[in-house]
């Protein structure tokens, strides 16, 4: 949504002219003190479209606080907030033909600095569905290309395959159908007939079995 | 108290900024958007004359005289040619209110709701001159061969300021556009509004919108 801000970053949601230059016209160097900083910013965008360059740089100094708070307000990324301040004054710096002398520079800044961090924010989330950051891959893909890695994951499956085969049938069929299939106690207990505080004895004691067994030989 | 973010301009901020004073010169102020929408108009109101001056007056305000919603379809397209070039127009400039994007909708409503009586008159008249197909397909050939031109013309208008929202503002110069080739095509149409006819409007409507929202949308986003 397109806002307008005060110099101390606070928000007002409303992009109609909320305050009016009385003169829009008047030099910037004639600017006096009771002029608000919002009629001061307005009257060096007025010297600037003159061509008033002394004007333009403090504007343009004095927009860069005002671009944070709506890079930050938008949710942009602290370490993203300078790139959304240097877009939105080169596009200051592009259309700054339509800005309208009778309405605030405050709220026009504000629509194009919004803007800019919408652009950053979908450029961002561009880049993160395409990138694979190192922890994740790391985790989810590591070697998996590499022939001996997958021969040892192998290895390893087979001689769990065959430590579940060697336990009691009581405890073999709990971890199949609890631990394995990841079925509920409730829909075992009633499909092998089994009381549910048997089956949770028999998981646990085979758990504890192979645990012992793979720990002890590594 | 001075602000410490603003007496903390780091220095690239400050570099660019050099560069951006350097590089300043005096610029023209866009015009308003309302005389930039008496340009665009002015070009409308040329096939108008255009237009008149082939098929004559007559066969208009003499069909309209019999259907007089033809009359009110009419003047709801022209007003929202209007009303859609001028909302098309200050959406193209930073700071303005999305709600420009409604004032076409009432005239708009005029415009549908004086086609949709026609069809009604049409079937409760007992012999009315009704378009056939083929002309049902001249007249969405006029439709979408008007709106290119214009809409090409409001889209060098729009891009010479700064669309912030680029499909909205290509739907406004859809809309706009259709909406003017529609109130030209009263000029030469010859038929009452049969439902087909009706049809086929909405038809080039939608289609010339479309393409613009796809293709202006583009255009307008380089911004």
């Amino acid at each position: 949504m397109p806002c307008s801000l005060t110099q101390t970053g606070s928000m007002v949601f409303d992009d109609a002219p909320s305050c009016r230059v009385s003169n829009p016209h008047m030099p910037a160097e004639s600017s006096t003190a009771s002029e608000t900083p919002s009629q001061r910013r307005t009257a060096w965008m007025v010297a600037a479209q003159a061509g008033d360059r002394r004007a333009y740089e403090k504007l343009l100094a004095d927009s860069i606080s005002l671009i944070r708070a709506v890079a930050r307000r938008c949710g942009v990324a602290p370490d993203h907030v300078d790139d959304v301040v240097q877009e939105t004054l080169l596009t200051v710096h592009r259309v700054r033909h339509t800005f309208d002398p009778a309405r605030t520079y405050d709220n026009w800044l504000a629509a194009l600095a919004n803007r800019r961090a919408i652009d950053a924010l979908r450029s961002r989330g561009r880049r993160d569905r395409r990138e694979v950051h190192d922890e994740f891959a790391l985790e989810r893909h590591a070697d998996s290309g590499d022939a001996s890695a997958a021969a040892e994951r192998e290895q390893r499956a087979r001689r769990l395959r065959l430590a579940v085969a060697e336990l009691p049938p009581g405890q073999r069929e709990a971890v199949e159908q609890l631990g394995l299939r990841e079925r509920s106690l409730r829909d075992v207990a009633t499909s092998t007939g089994r009381r549910t505080g048997a089956l949770k004895v028999n998981l646990h004691r085979a758990l504890k079995t192979l645990r012992e067994r793979f720990h002890g030989e590594s | 108290m001075e602000n410490p973010e603003a007496m903390s301009v780091s220095s690239s901020h400050s570099e660019l900024i050099d560069r951006l004073g350097g590089a300043l010169v005096p610029v023209r102020r866009l015009a308003p958007p309302w005389r930039r929408v008496l340009g665009w108009l002015l070009v409308v109101v040329a096939a108008a004359l255009a237009l008149l001056a082939h098929y004559g007056p007559d066969g208009m305000l003499q069909r309209w005289t019999v259907a007089p919603e033809l009359a009110w379809a009419g003047l709801g397209a022209a007003v929202t040619a209007v009303c859609a070039a001028w909302a098309a127009l200050s959406l193209s400039v930073p700071g303005r209110r999305v709600l420009w994007a409604w004032l076409p909708v009432p005239s708009a409503l005029l415009w549908i709701g004086a086609s949709g009586l026609g069809c009604l008159r049409v079937w409760f008249t007992p012999d009315p001159q009704v378009a056939a197909l083929q002309q049902s397909a001249d007249c969405l050939i006029f439709i979408i061969g008007l709106s290119i031109p214009l809409s090409a013309l409001l889209i060098l208008l729009v891009r010479r300021a700064c669309p912030l929202r680029p499909v909205l503002t290509a739907v406004m110069i859809g809309l706009a556009s259709a909406a003017a080739s529609a109130c030209l095509l009263e000029i030469g149409h010859a038929e009452a509004s049969a439902a087909t006819d009706l049809l086929t409007h909405a038809l080039a409507v939608a289609l010339v919108v479309a393409a613009n929202a796809a293709m202006g949308g583009r255009l307008l986003s380089r911004t």
